[in-house]
């Protein structure tokens, strides 16, 4: 570093400062004005995080910010400085020796951001050798096993040597991340580093963002949906809307007084577990790009809105007096008086009514291999479900949580039948469900109807919203053309939309319309138990909040169970009674969804929830790490299933005997070894993995 | 490797052998005319006739024959010419590899050409070199050979740009030069499409390959754009075009027959026509068999090249 | 195609946004532009051609373009403009012919082994790798030794020789869409298979179809084109450009017009229908999508 820069650093000037930057995309129809007027600063040692949800423009500042927007979009206005250079006038070489060496851009989704055809270890060296001109092949290879073993990748060298495909997501996204950092970066620019990721596996990476700050004193630029995220990892926030920078300050700041309607309504719809936090949809949409509204961004959607609001340009007001703190608002004053809040959830108590569905033991084993492959005896099937059984009442919501691939979903499918059973029995109605006469099973199908997490795939996109509606209500019902045109219009008013969407296709509606219309089709159906597979993992946070109130209201009016498959603990607790926590096939532990919550817990469940970041920058709970990865449902582990990454491990009985699903009162059931007070007990220090 | 793999695919192929000689056999034993009168005309006595179906074994039932033929098939005997009496494995064998020898210099030409060009466009996409590349590919697609070869031999045998043989081939131990200067015209002449087609492939894979999320990752590492081809984007960009090579060597195959009619190169493909001519029972049997064959194994060269190649592939999976 | 089912639920009040994106497509409209008056003037035929194709005007052999004969004659002193028009007829016959047999054996298959999986998909498509197993031009030899050669026979052999690379791109776009939700939602629904196959999978296949189709009709045309230079086409004295071209080729020092306006003809639709079929690429089965935020 040279003298010069030692000493700008040293008088506080910012790594990177982005000023007043204008990003315009040009379309077939017009541009797209996707960024206007965003300022931010990073600082050495400093994590600056951008919150904002889909069509923000969140990463679209990353990319401009390492000038790789697409061919038809450009930086119209502003300026961008890293440490002195104008990157906005760098010159090809210029660029590419800053790329990589001295900014590195960590991109989101590493499944498909490392080259599935170049070696781990190849694909970090690279960086290494462009940069930083090893003396020897030998003295990069030690710089890559240092890198990969910075990252805490099991076993640097062995990971080197593999391909892509052969790493878990989560150690995918720390090769990603490996790359990264491999020539001692000063700026790291994160995008969405943990979307993708579980929640476990989420807690572990930004853990070790945290740890690698201190060691590389990089500055870093986190990008993400996730507000939690932010709460946990970084020092200052902005928060983005629509393409423009509608508040920023210290996260402490903007986290407990929050100067924007936007951020205040944001944090409002966040939900957050085991707090009783009702949350609050933001009402109506985020506006069109290319027909940008005058005055406040955010005024449509605004319940502080003013005619002042509506014209001229709104700037950035001061906060606090040192300009760290900024709203762009007018009324910001009023704003911090009288915040937008959240609600206390008051639990509306269910009439639990007759047993409606009953699993027993149930097994759902995919890939048994073909005739060749079991002969040969080197082929065991997938135990998606591993021995499952549940019971799902009259008018009862019951929340199936666990992460990806624990066979949550493939339990949902097969209970409406939509999977053959390799074992058990599903019983509907007392009836076992595979031999129902052919009446039987038209009503069971008019009975269970699902809904599912991604809300384009689940409408054809060749009919109309009508024809999508109505088909149940003809197959099932017997109203004539005109009553279920009536009953069209009637559902998709339940689910606030209006009669002017029937004739629309899909693809002309937002996620969230979407969704509606896939909940209005389940609830023509007039169904009494709907499966929800992850009905709102795909929408934008404030999105998601008007939907689950829909579902609960729905759930109310109806009468409906609801079986809620969810990976995140805080939609079961909006919506559920009774919760079911699955690992690796079997349901691990189960009881009343306020219960799960307290102690005693089962250690994954323990893990789970510590693992949740939360929107409290002080957040002071218990951080339980998992080591490795979920193992192969192939080949699960003997005994209880947990055992291999268990922190609360006794000792070889849990290697040995799968521990019985027992009750600890009030219905709470857990399958763990340990006893009652173990699983109560505070844990001593951070658990984390090694 | 896995072998079950690798056994899986010999399987599927040696059936698709089994299965193809059998049709082969089925459409050919339903041609009209018998084999007795094609070698004795018309004219024949009842005696004669029932001579030459006993030589030539067609008196014996349909299965006995039809096991025969397929045995055959396996064992590389087709049987004798109709028409010379020659084992037809004798004279297959030499225009075979004539044949070969025409298609893999083709082929080598398809790739010689067509790949750099298909890379050119991906990498220039949108702008000038893409429009031009891509434009002239739709010409090549749209010519068949047949007037593509006779264009060739219009423009380039004859004065004032005599520059090539009007046809006929030259083993290569009478002059590599020699041999090259006669395959050269039918195998430009048979490369029209097949290098259009590989140009385009090439192209839209390596465009797909190029707006992958890996590819922005090795630019944001600030590796020269010279590198991005060709270290990142050409291996995975590539695979595909492994595939398609395999399906035009089956093309090729087919556009021997009037590539080698039009350039009067002695292979398998003038052979098919002759034989079918002359109503040659076994010679149109073996033509049509013994391409087909060579396509199969190229099918499964290509497959085994792939998954050696790709990391990704999960043997055994499809 | 199917597509217009679609529609015709919707009482058809608004034009859907894709036969917008059809008609505004630039490679659309150019392929369109080249081959609608190729295909004109075939149906229209006797009715524009100046003269009797097969008629012989003796004293004028090998003229050439621009006189009496706008294109020229042939050795026997045919118009050379009439028998390209006429001829034109028997190849984009044999085109669409051969095209709409393929689709009407392979789409079923296609739809069948992507929807039932398993066994039947297995069986199904190894029957078609075999098929194609075969290169292309010398089944249609094989076909055509068996058979009497005419225009039906030829539709016929490129048919089936096309059938199965329909089923193949039928079989990957039902793979796919059968593991949409939606159908997933119609079989939660208990929906009959045959509604699931035609109602909800049917409609969304038909992009990759259509596109796959489209290339094939220039296909098609190309061979039997081919097979007809090998003389086993429809035969003479039926104009066909095949047929012609190889004539033209014994008589290329006499007059080369005579090989140069089939093969001209030939290239224009062939051309006309790879064009089309990228447009349609483009807007119906996007594979290389140049997605932004």
């Amino acid at each position: 570093m040279s003298l010069e820069q030692q000493n700008r650093r040293a008088e506080g000037d910012p790594l990177l400062s982005v000023d007043s930057v204008d990003v315009t995309f040009e379309v077939a129809d017009g541009t797209i004005r996707a960024l206007r007027d965003v300022s931010l600063d990073v600082r050495s040692g400093e994590t600056v995080g951008i919150a904002g949800e889909s069509g923000s423009g969140k990463s679209t500042l990353a990319l401009a910010i390492v000038r790789y927007l697409d061919a038809n979009g450009r930086v119209d206005a502003g300026s961008i400085t890293f440490d002195g250079t104008d990157l906005l006038s760098a010159s090809r070489g210029q660029l590419r020796s800053i790329r990589g060496n001295r900014i590195a851009h960590v991109a989101q989704n590493p499944a498909t951001a490392l080259n599935p055809s170049m070696r781990v270890g190849a694909q970090v060296r690279e960086a290494i050798e462009l940069h930083q001109d090893p003396e020897s092949t030998a003295a990069a290879d030690e710089r890559v096993y240092e890198v990969l073993d910075q990252v805490n990748l099991p076993d640097p060298e062995g990971i080197a040597r593999r391909y892509p495909h052969e790493l878990s997501g989560g150690q995918q996204q720390r090769a990603l991340l490996a790359v990264g950092l491999s020539c001692n970066p000063d700026l790291l620019i994160l995008d969405e580093p943990t979307t993708g990721l579980d929640v476990t596996t989420q807690a572990k990476f930004l853990d070790l963002v945290e740890d690698l700050k201190a060691e590389y004193d990089a500055g870093i630029l986190l990008i993400t949906h996730n507000l939690g995220v932010i709460a946990q990892i970084a020092d200052r926030v902005n928060i983005l809307y629509a393409g423009e920078m509608l508040e920023t300050g210290p996260v402490e700041d903007v986290f407990t007084e929050p100067a924007n309607p936007y951020t205040q309504a944001l944090l409002a719809t966040t939900p957050e577990i085991a707090t009783n936090k009702d949350v609050k949809p933001i009402p109506g949409r985020i506006p069109e790009l290319d027909r940008i509204p005058d005055g406040c961004i955010f005024a449509d959607r605004c319940a502080f809105a003013t005619e002042e609001c509506r014209s001229g340009d709104v700037g950035m007001a001061a906060v606090a007096e040192d300009r760290a703190h900024e709203s762009r608002c007018l009324h910001w004053e009023e704003v911090v008086a009288n915040p937008v809040v959240a609600g206390e959830r008051e639990r509306v108590e269910r009439t639990r009514g007759e047993a409606i569905m009953t699993v027993s033991d149930l097994r759902k084993y995919y890939d048994e291999g073909t005739f060749v492959q079991n002969l040969l005896g080197d082929h065991e099937p997938v135990r998606a479900v591993d021995g499952v059984s549940l019971t799902i009442h009259e008018s009862e919501a019951v929340g199936l949580v666990g992460e990806s691939g624990c066979g949550k979903s493939t339990l949902g499918r097969t209970l409406l039948k939509l999977h053959a059973v390799t074992d058990g029995r599903i019983e509907y109605d007392g009836r076992d469900i595979h031999d129902l006469s052919k009446q039987e099973l038209n009503e069971f199908h008019s009975e269970c109807q699902i809904i599912f997490q991604d809300p384009e795939a689940s409408l054809n996109p060749s009919k109309t919203v009508r024809a999508i509606v109505e088909r149940p209500l003809k197959l099932f019902g017997d109203r004539g053309p005109e009553a279920r045109d009536d009953r069209v219009v009637e559902l998709l008013d339940q689910v606030n939309l209006g009669a002017d969407i029937v004739d629309k296709r899909p693809q002309e509606l937002s996620g969230g319309q979407q969704q509606r219309v896939g909940i209005a089709r389940a609830f023509a159906a007039d169904p009494s138990l709907i499966v929800l597979d992850e009905p709102v993992s795909s929408l934008d946070v404030s999105v998601q909040a008007s939907i689950l109130n829909l579902l609960e209201d729905l759930c109310t009016e109806y009468g409906t169970s609801y079986l809620l498959i969810s990976h995140d603990l805080s939609v079961i607790e909006a919506l559920c009674d009774r919760v079911a926590v699955m690992y690796l096939g079997e349901i691990i532990e189960t009881g009343a969804t306020d219960r799960i919550f307290d102690p005693p817990y089962h250690p994954y469940t323990r893990a789970l929830l510590s693992s949740i970041p939360s929107l409290d920058p002080h957040d002071d709970r218990d951080r339980i790490r998992l080591d490795g990865d979920v193992p192969d449902a192939r080949d699960p582990p003997t005994g209880c299933s947990f055992h291999t990454r268990c922190p609360q491990k006794i000792g070889e009985v849990c290697e040995t005997e799968d521990p019985p699903l027992d009750d600890v009162g009030d219905g709470h059931a857990v399958s763990c070894h340990l006893d009652e007070a173990e699983m109560s007990d505070p844990l001593d220090a951070d658990i984390t993995g090694s | 490797m896995n072998y079950l793999y690798l056994l899986k695919r010999v399987a599927i192929a040696g059936l698709s052998v089994f299965v193809v000689s059998s049709v082969v056999f089925g459409v050919t034993t339903l041609l009209p005319g018998s084999a007795a009168n094609i070698v004795l005309g018309t004219e024949a006595t009842e005696e004669a006739v029932q001579q030459v179906n006993e030589d030539l074994g067609l008196d014996r039932p349909v299965y006995v024959q039809y096991l025969d033929f397929v045995g055959g098939v396996f064992t590389g005997d087709f049987g004798e010419s109709l028409i010379s009496g020659q084992p037809v494995a004798e004279i297959l064998w030499p225009r075979l590899l004539r044949t070969l020898q025409l298609a893999v210099v083709a082929m080598l030409i398809s790739m010689v050409v067509a790949i750099p060009l298909g890379i050119v466009a991906a990498a220039f996409r949108d702008r000038a070199p893409d429009f031009l590349i891509t434009s002239g590919s739709y010409v090549g697609l749209s010519i068949p050979s047949f007037v593509s070869a006779t264009l060739l031999l219009l423009f380039l045998t004859t004065p004032p740009l005599a520059l090539f043989p009007k046809g006929g081939y030259v083993p290569p131990r009478e002059g590599l030069v020699e041999w090259f200067h006669h395959l050269l015209l039918p195998a430009l002449a048979m490369n029209t499409v097949i290098l259009a087609y590989v140009l385009r492939q090439t192209r839209s894979s390596m465009v797909e390959t190029l707006e992958s999320d890996y590819i922005r990752t090795a630019r944001l590492k600030g590796v020269a754009e010279r590198n991005v081809l060709f270290k990142h984007a050409l291996r995975n960009g590539l695979l595909p075009t492994i595939t398609v090579l395999a399906l035009n060597f089956g093309w090729m195959m087919g556009s021997v027959v009037i590539i080698e009619q039009i350039f009067a190169y002695p292979g398998m493909g003038e052979m098919i026509v002759q034989a079918i001519e002359n109503r040659d029972l076994p010679l149109i049997q073996a033509g049509i068999l013994v391409p087909t064959i060579a396509f199969i194994t190229a099918n499964f060269a290509a497959d085994v090249i792939y998954t050696m190649l790709d990391p990704r592939i999960n043997l055994g999976e499809e | 195609m199917a597509t217009e089912d679609a529609t015709a639920e919707t009482d058809g009040e608004r034009l859907p946004p894709i036969v917008t994106a059809l008609a505004t497509n630039r490679r659309i409209l150019v392929g369109l532009a080249l081959l609608v008056p190729v295909v004109v003037a075939a149906i229209l035929g006797e009715a524009v051609a100046p003269y009797d194709p097969t008629e012989t005007h003796v004293a004028q052999r090998y003229a050439g373009p621009g006189g009496q004969f706008i294109l020229g004659t042939d050795h026997l002193g045919r118009d050379l403009l009439s028998r390209v028009i006429l001829g034109g007829r028997t190849s984009l016959l044999l085109g669409f012919g051969a095209t709409a047999l393929g689709l009407t054996l392979g789409v079923p298959i296609g739809l069948l082994a992507g929807y039932v999986k398993g066994r039947t998909d297995e069986v199904l498509m190894r029957v078609m790798d075999i098929i194609i197993s075969v290169p292309t031009l010398l089944l249609g030899l094989l076909i055509l030794v068996a058979l009497p050669s005419n225009i039906v026979n030829v539709i016929l052999a490129i048919g089936v020789v096309y059938a199965p690379r329909i089923a193949r791109v039928t079989r990957s776009a039902t793979l796919s869409v059968s593991e949409q939700e939606y159908v997933l939602a119609a079989r939660a629904r208990g929906e009959s298979n045959s509604y699931i196959l035609f109602r909800e999978i049917l409609p969304n296949v038909t992009g990759p179809v259509v596109v796959e189709g489209s290339v094939r009709v220039g296909y098609a045309i190309m061979i039997g084109t081919a097979l007809s230079f090998l003389g086993l086409g429809s035969g003479p004295p039926n104009p066909d450009w095949g047929f012609m071209i190889a004539t033209a080729r014994e008589h290329i020092y006499q007059t080369p017009w005579f090989l140069i306006w089939p093969s001209l003809a030939l290239l224009v639709t062939v051309m006309a229908t790879n064009v089309i079929g990228d447009g349609l690429r483009d807007v119906l089965d996007p594979r290389v999508t140049g997605e932004r935020q």
